[in-house]
C-alpha cells in the first residue's frame, strides 16, 4: 500500500515538467513573438501613453527571464491578468464559466461512451455482420464531421423542422431561473434543489450541444473498442475460458471486456484533446456560456489576456484529465503499479 | 533506392495497386473524389456560373433553383459559385500547412533519430509540451499571438501537426541508424548528412504519405474551424468554415441551404482524404488493414 502511494506521488510529480512546459509556451506565445505585447494587453483602444504604462506595469521593459519569473509568480497568486472585455480578472471569468463547459463536455463524453462502447463490443462479437458495417460507416463518417456543421444541422432538424428542441441560446430558457449554485452544473444543482421543472428545462437545452459533441467523439471510441475487443476475443485466455465451460456472458464481460477496457481508456485521453477543442466550436454554435465562447469573444475583440488565460486553463485541464486517466489504469488493471514507468 | 527500379519491380507494384484498388472500390472512389476537388481548386474559379463576390439584394436568401443551384445567401451571392471557389483557398491552407509540418517534422525527426542524445531529449520534450495542449486550442492561441491572417492559420496548423511527423520519422530513422545498408553507405565514404537524407530517410516515406493523407482532412477541419470562430479568413472571401458560420445565422429561420452546402463540401473533402489515407495504408502496410 505504501509502495502504491509512492508510485502515485511519482506519477503526479511527472506532470510537473509538463505543466512547466505548458506555462513556458503560454508565456512565449505572448512575449517572444513579433508584435508589441504591451499594445495587445493594453487593448485596441489604447494610445501611446497607456501602452507605455502597460509596458511598465507588466514588466515588459525587463529581460525575458525576469519577465518569466514575474509571470510564474503571478500565476501562483492566481493572477491571469484582467480582461479588457469584461473588466474583471480573467481567473474570475474563467472560474464562473468553467462549470458550463464541463457540464457540456462531460455529459457529451458520457453519452458517447454509452453508445460507442456497446456498439464497438457488439461489432467485435458479430464481426462481419450489419452491426459491424454500421460501426465502420459511423466511424469513417464520424471523424469527417465538422462539429460546428453537425451542430447547425441538428438545430435545423430538431429546432426548426421538428420543434422538439428549445431555441439554441444558452444553458436555460430565459423563463427559468438558474438553480441555486452548488456545483455550477445546472443538472445537479436543480436536482439538489428538488426542482424537476428546471432540471428538464436544462436537460432540453443541453441535449443538442451534447449530442453534437458526442457524435464527434463516437468514432474514435467505437473504433478503439472494436479493435481492442477483437484482440481480446482472439487471445488464448478467452479460448481457455470458453473451454472451461464458462457462460458466454461471463467470458464476454468478465474476461474480454475487462481486458479491452485499457486501450479504450487510453483513447479517451486523445479524445479529450479533440473534445476540448471542439467544445469551443459547439459553444459558439449554441451560444453556450462556457469558457470556449468566452475565448471566442475575447479573440474577436483582441482581448489578449483573456485568450492567454483560456489557452493556459485548457492546457492545465487537459494535463489533469490525462493524469486522472493514468490513475484510473490502476483501478482497471491491478497489475499496473506505475513503478515500472 | 536511387537506382532506376527494375521493370519487374514496377510491374508487381502496379499489379499490387490494381489488386488493392479492385479489392477495395471505396479507395477508388476516394481517389476520384480527390481528383474532383483538385480540379475544382485548379479550374473551378473560371467555370462557376456567377461571380462569388457579386451581391444582389433583390435575390437575397433564395432557395436552390435552376439559376442558383445551391440558392443565394443573405447578400444575394450565389452559394454554388462560392462553394466551388472556396475549394482553392481551403485546399491551399491545408496543403501548405501539411507540407510545412512534413518538411519541418522530417528534418527535426531525422536529427533526433539519427544523432540522438541531447537533440533527441530536447526535441522530444518540446513535442511532448505541444501535445500537452488540446491542439485546436493551441492553434487558437498561436493565431491570436501571431495575428489574425490566413498565413498564420497555416503556421498554426503546421505547428500543431509537427510532432506527429517528427515522431514518425524519428522512430523510422532510429531503427535503421545502425542497419547494415546505412553502415555500408557510411563506410563507402558518404557523409552523415548524405546517409540520413538519401539512404535512411526514404524508408520513412511510405508511412509518412499515409500520415499526410490522414492529416490533410484534419488540417481542413482545423482551418475551417478557426475561420468559423472568426479567425484567419475575412469575409467576404469565400471559405467553407466562414460560410457555415454565416449560414448558421439563418438556420433558425429555415434557410438551410446557406449553411448546408459549404458544410457538405467541407465534410466530403475531409471524408475523401480520410478514405484515401485508409486506402494508402492498405497499399503501404497490408497488416494494419482494419
Amino acid at each position: 500500500m505504501r509502495g502504491r502511494a509512492v508510485a502515485l506521488g511519482l506519477r503526479i510529480a511527472q506532470t510537473l515538467p509538463v505543466l512547466f512546459g505548458v506555462v513556458l509556451i503560454s508565456f512565449l506565445l505572448t512575449r517572444a513573438l513579433p508584435g508589441d505585447p504591451a499594445a495587445y494587453f493594453a487593448g485596441v483602444m489604447a494610445d501611446a501613453e497607456s501602452i507605455e504604462a502597460t509596458r511598465v506595469k507588466l514588466g515588459l521593459d525587463k529581460s525575458l527571464p525576469e519577465q518569466f519569473a514575474i509571470y510564474v509568480g503571478d500565476l501562483f497568486r492566481g493572477d491571469l491578468g484582467r480582461s479588457v472585455g469584461t473588466g474583471r480578472p480573467v481567473l474570475t471569468d474563467l472560474a464562473e464559466r468553467l462549470p458550463a463547459s464541463l457540464e457540456l463536455t462531460l455529459s457529451a463524453l458520457l453519452l458517447s461512451c454509452l453508445i460507442a462502447v456497446p456498439l464497438g463490443v457488439w461489432a467485435a462479437v458479430r464481426q462481419g455482420s450489419w452491426v459491424d458495417h454500421l460501426c465502420r460507416v459511423l466511424v469513417t463518417a464520424g471523424v469527417s464531421l465538422p462539429t460546428f456543421f453537425t451542430g447547425v444541422l441538428l438545430i435545423y432538424v430538431f429546432y426548426y423542422l421538428l420543434g422538439w428542441a428549445p431555441s439554441p441560446l444558452g444553458r436555460l430558457d430565459f423563463i427559468y431561473l438558474p438553480p441555486p449554485q452548488v456545483t455550477g452544473f445546472y443538472l445537479i444543482d436543480s436536482l439538489l434543489a428538488g426542482d424537476a421543472e428546471t432540471f428538464f428545462a436544462a436537460l432540453r437545452q443541453l441535449a443538442l450541444p451534447a449530442a453534437t459533441l458526442a457524435l464527434f467523439t463516437l468514432a474514435p471510441i467505437a473504433r478503439m473498442t472494436r479493435a481492442a475487443m477483437l484482440t481480446a476475443l482472439s487471445s488464448d485466455y478467452i479460448r481457455t475460458a470458453r473451454a472451461a465451460g464458462l457462460t458466454p456472458r461471463k467470458v464476454l464481460y468478465g474476461y474480454a471486456f475487462r481486458n479491452a477496457l485499457l486501450p479504450v481508456v487510453t483513447t479517451l485521453g486523445m479524445v479529450f484533446s479533440f473534445v476540448l477543442g471542439a467544445n469551443v466550436l459547439v459553444e459558439k454554435v449554441f451560444a453556450w456560456p462556457g469558457i470556449g465562447s468566452y475565448a471566442v469573444e475575447a479573440l474577436v475583440a483582441s482581448d489578449y489576456a483573456a485568450v492567454q488565460g483560456f489557452v493556459l486553463a485548457m492546457a492545465v485541464l487537459f494535463v489533469i484529465l490525462n493524469l486522472l486517466i493514468d490513475l484510473s489504469y490502476a483501478l482497471i488493471d491491478p497489475r499496473i503499479g506505475f513503478a515500472g514507468k | 533506392m536511387t537506382d532506376a527500379p527494375a521493370p519487374s519491380h514496377s510491374n508487381s507494384a502496379r499489379a499490387h495497386l490494381v489488386y488493392v484498388l479492385r479489392d477495395n472500390p471505396v479507395t477508388l472512389i476516394a481517389f476520384a473524389l480527390c481528383a474532383f476537388f483538385v480540379l475544382s481548386a485548379l479550374i473551378g474559379p473560371y467555370l462557376v456560373p456567377h461571380d462569388p463576390l457579386a451581391t444582389n439584394a433583390a435575390r437575397a436568401l433564395q432557395p436552390p433553383s435552376f439559376d442558383h443551384w445551391f440558392g443565394t445567401d443573405s447578400l444575394g451571392r450565389d452559394v454554388f459559385s462560392r462553394v466551388i471557389v472556396a475549394t482553392r483557398l481551403d485546399l491551399t491552407i491545408s496543403v501548405a500547412a501539411v507540407a510545412l509540418s512534413f518538411v519541418i517534422g522530417a528534418v527535426l525527426g531525422a536529427v533526433a533519430g539519427y544523432w540522438g542524445g541531447w537533440w533527441d531529449v530536447v526535441l522530444n520534450r518540446i513535442f511532448d509540451t505541444i501535445m500537452a495542449f488540446p491542439l485546436f486550442v493551441l492553434a487558437m492561441g498561436i493565431v491570436a499571438a501571431l495575428g489574425n491572417t490566413v498565413e498564420n492559420i497555416i503556421y498554426a496548423t503546421a505547428i500543431i501537426n509537427i510532432p506527429f511527423y517528427a515522431r514518425l520519422v524519428r522512430a523510422e530513422v532510429n531503427i535503421r541508424r545502425e542497419a547494415g545498408f546505412a553502415q555500408a553507405a557510411r563506410l563507402a565514404g558518404n557523409s552523415h548528412l548524405r546517409v540520413v537524407a538519401f539512404h535512411i530517410f526514404p524508408n520513412a516515406l511510405p508511412p509518412m504519405m499515409v500520415q499526410v493523407s490522414l492529416n490533410l482532412g484534419w488540417a481542413i477541419l482545423n482551418a475551417a474551424g478557426l475561420s468559423f470562430i472568426g479567425l484567419g479568413v475575412r469575409p467576404p472571401t469565400p471559405e467553407w468554415g466562414i460560410m457555415v458560420a454565416e449560414g448558421a445565422n439563418f438556420i433558425v429561420s429555415g434557410q438551410w441551404w446557406v449553411a448546408l452546402f459549404p458544410g457538405l463540401w467541407l465534410m466530403l473533402a475531409v471524408f475523401t482524404f480520410n478514405l484515401m489515407g485508409d486506402g494508402l495504408r492498405d497499399l503501404v502496410d497490408p497488416r494494419r488493414r482494419t
